[in-house]
């Protein structure tokens, strides 16, 4: 039973659940994550980053943003209710090594994906600056988190409400720019963003690490529906990613293919909206 | 093609039986009456009807229908049928008990050897099996009128009662099995006769394996798969659904810190496969995999209900001629596609689709276009599919194994217009498992190289059905999943 122990709310949207899957949180690796489903009948699988985890006490940590039908549901179960399937843990985790300095860059909930990253590059020695963005204020998740972990926090804000009003972007290309370069950037964010960060980095040649999330449906390399374009192949994200490197990819292909099912899941997300709301 | 009603054919066949009645009770029938009585056509959903829902295709002969089919069997002596069969089945012998309205003893007979008849007798490609060698087939010179075996075997599944097989007592010893497919199924139900603890580790939410992933409603109803699996529970299987072996523990984790003696790999053949053509990434182009499970495990298609999307495509093209195609061609059809059009390099009798659904799915209105094979997969400025250009092939020399190779014919390309493109050009062994345990033997396609018992390279493991065969059939599986277990019974006696 995969009992939530706890459940905040971040921001408006974002939520964080502590729940019990002790095998998950023994053989989970930075970068991994789960596939969650609310309903096993009629429910979706979604992926979820694995955003810390505790092998000890069994249960590790999502954060979601209640966007879509399964979040929204999600969102709306309590501390005590479990979470009927957690498949995990799924993907092939962050090759973390000891480089000198990496940047990570966080945009709105990709935060969450990198935190255990952040934490794994911190604990191999590198220097870890990270670089944490959103549109506003309210916006921002795991401010103190990342404060205590980082060796350097730049936060940045698309309206100025908190930290300096910038893109991700700008700090970023300060970085490449100074006299000895990152040695690792990693992006994670909504697809558009490390778009960006990526187009960033290339002049400088600073390796660029991306994390994808993409649509799935088993997560075990079966249907083929994460597949990207990475370096003009065909690459499986469940399997080989969800980390490929940022230069490679093939982001205009992959950004299309998230906005498959959008008329249906717009229709999902109002439905789900009047059911929530009496 | 015209259709003829369960209701005519009931009409028919109970005139045929009470004739045949009277002269079976008068005296036993000679080889020529008993080639003279007419085969038994399915009772079928109209073509019409069956494109709109996705309940089963075909309803089972009715009772009448099975005493007259049985009736065709000559009993032959040296029963070639049973050498075709992947499992030997006794088929005359059950075919006898039909004879003798003794269902429960015809399905006792099918149960020596198989364990799966409801489900066999509706997937298995009879006519390369059982039915290819039977002598009536021979003697009328067509394999398609062979004594209907798979039928008679699906109705004695359907009608010969059920029962939870009897358990010895436990014996203190555990055995893993991982994927829950026919394979599995089998080899977890074997084992666990012989009173050891059996565990089935299922990476999805819910067990069965290609059987309810892949396979459509309307061709195996969900509900015999799911009474296979009760069965195991009630004999006291345990089954643990959303357990990825090798990432949420590893087959050495198994073996070592949870005190499993023995492993079964039924894992499967997961791993799709792509035609490395332009345009294959496009949004509208699917691996069969994904389509299918989308609309069965996931349950798209009751867009009412389910959560999972599904595109609801106007024009397909679906990319092969197997099973897998065609399931997704009658898929399509039943999400109210407008035009169905499989393309396949090779010609209708090359198919390696059953005979059965490839019938199916031309009633169905489903579009053949044989000889020919895509070029590429071409777009619009959204990214999304527009059309498929194709080209033509001919026919060649034969190659190695004495068919005719197709050949491309440079210059023939067109375009089909479509906006879905379904690939269905078969599965490779998905490398999860082998990669995370480099203790196993591959082979330089990806399967676990195993012996005649399914016996692997590592200690205490065996593996059986796709991940050994690569894709295969369900009868192979299984019968692949009962030698295994045999092997693993006798290796826990000592
Ligand atoms: C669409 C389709 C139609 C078909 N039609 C026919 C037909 O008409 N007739 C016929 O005879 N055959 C047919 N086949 C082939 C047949 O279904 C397969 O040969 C058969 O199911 C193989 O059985 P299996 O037990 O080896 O594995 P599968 O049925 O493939 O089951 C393997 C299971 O293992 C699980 N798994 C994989 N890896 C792991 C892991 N690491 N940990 C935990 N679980 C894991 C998978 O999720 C899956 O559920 C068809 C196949 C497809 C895809
Ligand atoms: S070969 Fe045909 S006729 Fe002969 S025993 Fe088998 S099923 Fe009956
Ligand atoms: S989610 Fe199905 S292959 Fe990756």
């Amino acid at each position: 039973m995969h009992t939530i122990l706890k459940r905040e709310q971040l921001s408006e949207q974002v939520f964080r659940i502590r729940v019990v899957a002790p095998l998950i949180a023994e053989a989970r690796q930075a970068g991994q994550f789960v596939l969650v489903q609310v309903d096993t009948e009629f429910g979706e699988r979604i992926p979820l980053t694995i955003a810390d985890a505790d092998a000890e006490q069994g249960w590790i940590t999502l954060i979601f943003q209640a966007v879509g039908g399964t979040t929204m549901r999600l969102a709306a179960l309590q501390e005590g209710d479990a979470v009927p399937a957690i498949l995990g843990p799924l993907g092939t985790p962050t090759h973390v090594e000891q480089l000198g300095h990496v940047v990570c860059v966080c945009g709105g909930i990709g935060a969450a994906p990198m935190y255990p990253i952040a934490q794994a590059m911190k604990a191999a020695g590198n220097r870890v600056t990270i670089i944490l963005g959103a549109r506003n204020h309210d916006l921002i998740i795991l401010q103190e988190e990342m404060r205590s972990l980082a060796d350097d926090l730049i936060l940045v804000t698309d309206d100025g409400s908190a930290g300096r009003k910038a893109l991700v972007t700008e700090p970023l290309k300060e970085l490449c720019q100074a006299p000895s370069p990152p040695d690792l950037v990693v992006a994670i964010g909504p697809p558009i963003m490390m778009k960006f960060a990526v187009e960033t980095t290339r002049p400088f040649a600073v390796r660029t690490v991306v994390s994808l999330n993409t649509i799935m449906v088993d997560g075990t390399g079966m249907c083929g529906g994460c597949r990207v374009t990475v370096g003009g192949q065909t690459r499986f994200v469940c399997m080989d990613g969800p980390e490929f490197d940022g230069h490679q990819v093939d982001f205009e292909n992959m950004m299309k293919r998230l906005q498959s099912y959008k008329t249906q899941e717009d229709a999902a997300r109002h439905t789900c909206k009047i059911g929530r709301n009496p | 093609m015209s259709h003829t009603t369960p209701e005519s054919l009931q009409e028919l066949a109970k005139e045929q039986w009470s004739s045949l009645e009277t002269q079976l009770s008068e005296c036993p029938l000679t080889a020529k009456q008993r080639m003279a009585i007419p085969q038994q056509e399915m009772p079928a959903q109209d073509p019409a009807a069956r494109r709109t829902n996705m309940d089963e295709v075909t309803y089972g002969y009715f009772e009448e229908q099975a005493r007259v089919e049985a009736e065709r069997c000559l009993q032959c002596k040296n029963a070639p049928c049973i050498a075709g069969c992947p499992v030997a089945i006794d088929i005359p012998r059950f075919i006898r008990k039909i004879s003798e309205a003794d269902y429960s003893g015809a399905l006792a007979v099918i149960s020596e050897t198989s364990l799966l008849p409801s489900i066999c007798g509706r997937v298995c490609p009879q006519e390369v099996q059982c039915q290819e060698p039977c002598t009536v087939g021979k003697a009328k010179k067509d394999p398609f009128l062979s004594v209907s075996i798979g039928r008679l075997e699906r109705f004695v599944a359907d009608h010969g009662g059920r029962s939870v097989p009897q358990v010895k007592p436990e014996t203190g010893k555990k055995v893993a099995i991982i994927g829950s497919g026919p394979a599995a199924i089998t080899a977890a139900a074997d084992i666990r006769r012989e009173g050891h603890g059996v565990t089935v580790f299922e990476a999805f939410h819910k067990p069965g394996g290609v059987l309810v992933y892949g396979i459509p409603e309307f061709r195996l109803p969900k509900g015999i798969v799911e009474e296979e699996l009760n069965t195991l529970q009630q004999m006291g299987v345990e089954v643990r659904t959303n357990f990825l072996v090798g990432r949420t523990r590893t087959l050495k984790d198994l073996l070592e810190k949870d005190g499993y003696n023995a492993i079964f790999i039924g894992s499967g053949a997961g791993l799709p496969r792509f035609m490395e053509i332009e345009g294959e990434n496009l949004v509208g182009v699917f691996a069969a995999n994904e389509y299918l499970t989308r609309s069965n495990l996931m349950k798209a298609y009751d867009r009412e209900r389910a959560d999972t999307p599904i595109t609801r495509p106007r024009k397909v093209a679906v990319l092969g001629g197997g099973n897998v195609a065609m399931d997704a061609a009658r898929t399509a059809v039943r999400l109210n596609a407008e035009e169905v059009n499989v393309i396949y390099r090779r010609t209708r009798t090359e198919m390696p689709a059953r005979a059965e659904e490839v019938d199916h799915a031309e009633e169905e209105g489903v579009v053949f276009h044989f000889l020919r094979n895509p070029a590429r997969i071409l777009g619009d400025e959204n990214g999304q599919v527009r059309a498929i250009e194709v080209l033509k092939y001919e026919l060649g020399e034969p190659d190695d194994s004495g068919r005719r190779r197709p050949v491309a014919i440079p210059g023939s390309e067109y375009e089909i217009e479509v906006d879905t493109v379904i690939v269905s050009i078969g599965n490779d062994s998905n490398p999860l498992l082998t990669t995370t345990t480099p203790e196993l033997e591959v082979n330089k396609r990806g399967n676990i190289v195993a012996d005649e018992s399914g016996k692997t390279s590592m200690d205490r493991v065996w593996a059986g059905g796709d991940i050994v065969l690569g894709a295969a059939t369900v009868i192979l599986a299984m019968g692949q999943g009962r030698k295994a277990a045999a092997a693993i019974n006798e290796a826990l006696l000592s």
